[in-house]
């Protein structure tokens, strides 16, 4: 498996750190008391069988962090964005 | 139906040209309303339906299992079996695990080639040592054998490691010699044939593809051979835990991670126990066919390919050779992946889902084998009760929400590191 990095071009997966998955969101902070949002965003997750899209850490690279959509069932990576890009679209 | 294996059935029909041997459990066909369905015919499944017709009141039990019979990680696991855990919520289930290991040949009338050879954790730091004296003793406060072995006492029993390694030196090691290693197929097909003399349907080539409910309880499953119905349905399918309990609606504290391991050319007899390296991750064993059986790390992201990637076969394979150099010589012949349920803190589930009359089993982690009767014994124990079983009571799905985890390692919600 390698990684086409926006910067750097295709690199091999010892150069890259693992996040996990990238659709869940960081809650806005609340009272003392534990909410389900926050037990859901630290410990649950969807872990399809198909496409997921996920973090990754160019860390022997760049240093950027990666937005990747990769199919679980045959590690076909179907894109590659930088993390940054994705945050301000979403914050657009 | 089967007799009895035993030496007089070996002879006999060693006598008759084994002409005389049936299959070990019947390919069943699903008939009518069940009592208990157990979706995953691996070795929890097998083990659960098992002890639900061996412990519990009468009842019609099938096993659904989309493949066929240890195809799943029952087969593909490196059958190492311990109990050498540290956290109260663990230690007596795998001590549990490891009672009826010691008794399930005979239990099951069949040879699963259970070897009590020694599990070696090995120590290279004065920490480490702190840390596995401090296991050791949890273990034995927990009633399991356990002894720390210091660096001459090491030195006799395994003369071939790298002492002298410069970056990682070993100081002694945490030894469990009731731990071992057991044929893992066979303990699918003990526990099949031992279940299927019992009553039990197994049904393979059987895909549930949907939970059906009615007013919030779990009414059957559909599945590739036509809808089955049951009153309680319990899923023991790790690996695909989250794509199974998606059916009913329910999502889970999971990730699917993929896990390599290894097998050599065959040798002669070299390693004589289990042994663990203390330095990174890389654990080793040789079959009685004399392949050296070794794995180390799960790859590290999400996967339901049941394959890796070559930088985690580097890394093993750099784990071996600074433990004992003497094996970089001899040739892999195999390897393989399978699909591992990470849980956010490491420790498995046994509980009740959300959704009523379904049954959870899942979480295993790169742990399970090890657990196999325990888990069959105590998941039989929640279905046939509606109450967990004293030594499974921590592993319950709400630990998350509520802050009990089990976190073994220590490292928090992050499943790959586990």
């Amino acid at each position: 498996m390698r990684i086409t990095c926006p910067h750097c071009g295709e690199r091999g997966l010892q150069e890259f750190l693992y996040h996990g998955d990238a659709t869940v969101m960081r809650p806005r902070d609340g009272g003392a008391e534990p909410t389900q949002e926050w037990t859901d965003y630290v410990y649950f997750r969807d872990n399809p069988n198909g496409a997921h899209r996920e973090l990754w850490y160019h860390n022997a690279g760049c240093h950027a962090w990666l937005v990747v959509t990769r199919d679980l069932r045959s590690h076909e990576i179907l894109g590659v964005e930088a993390a940054h890009d994705v945050a301000l679209r979403r914050s657009a | 139906m089967n007799g009895d294996y035993s030496v007089f059935s070996v002879l006999r029909e060693a006598l008759r040209g084994h002409t005389g041997w049936r299959p070990a459990w019947r390919d069943a066909s699903p008939v009518g309303v069940y009592d208990v369905i157990i979706v995953g015919g691996g070795g929890h499944g097998l083990a659960t339906a098992y002890y639900l017709a061996k412990n519990h009141q009468r009842m019609r039990i099938a096993v659904v299992e989309k493949g066929w019979l240890g195809n799943g990680s029952i087969g593909r696991n490196t059958t190492i079996i311990r109990s050498n855990y540290l956290l109260p919520g663990n230690l007596p289930f795998y001590e549990l695990s490891m009672k009826l290991w010691e008794g399930l040949e005979q239990d099951t009338n069949y040879n699963a080639m259970v070897s009590q050879r020694g599990v070696l954790n090995i120590i290279h730091s004065d920490a480490q040592r702190d840390a596995y004296a401090r296991r050791g003793n949890a273990m034995r406060l927990h009633g399991i054998d356990a002894e720390l072995l210091d660096l001459a006492a090491l030195k006799a029993k395994l003369p071939y490691l790298d002492y002298d390694n410069a970056r990682f030196p070993i100081q002694g090691a945490l030894l469990q010699q009731r731990g071992g290693t057991v044929r893992h197929d066979a303990v699918a097909w003990g526990y099949a044939r031992a279940a299927d003399r019992l009553g039990v349907d197994i049904i393979q080539n059987c895909e549930v593809t949907g939970i059906r409910t009615e007013n919030g309880k779990a009414v059957g499953v559909e599945t590739s051979r036509g809808y089955i119905a049951g009153k309680k349905i319990g899923l023991a399918c790790a690996g695909n835990s989250s794509r199974v309990a998606a059916m009913a609606g329910i999502r889970l504290p999971i990730e699917s991670h993929a896990l390599q391991a290894f097998v050599s050319e065959a040798m002669k007899p070299l390693i004589d126990n289990v042994i663990t390296f203390g330095a990174g991750h890389f654990y080793i064993s040789q079959s009685d066919k004399g392949g050296l059986v070794f794995g180390g790390d799960i790859d590290g992201y999400n996967s339901y390919a049941s394959r890796g990637n070559l930088p985690t076969i580097e890394d093993v394979c750099e784990g071996g050779m600074a433990l004992m150099p003497m094996i970089g010589r001899a040739r892999l012949v195999r390897h393989w992946g399978g699909i591992m349920d990470m849980t956010m803190d490491g420790s498995p589930i046994i509980d009740k889902s959300p959704v009523e009359n379904l049954y959870l089993n899942a979480g295993w982690c790169y742990g399970g084998f090890k657990a196999t009767p325990a888990s069959g014994w105590c998941f039989a124990h929640l279905i046939a009760r509606d109450e967990p079983h004293e030594v499974s009571a921590a592993y319950r799905l709400d630990r998350f929400a509520k802050g009990l985890l089990i976190d073994e390692k220590g490292v928090g919600a992050t499943p790959n590191l586990h």
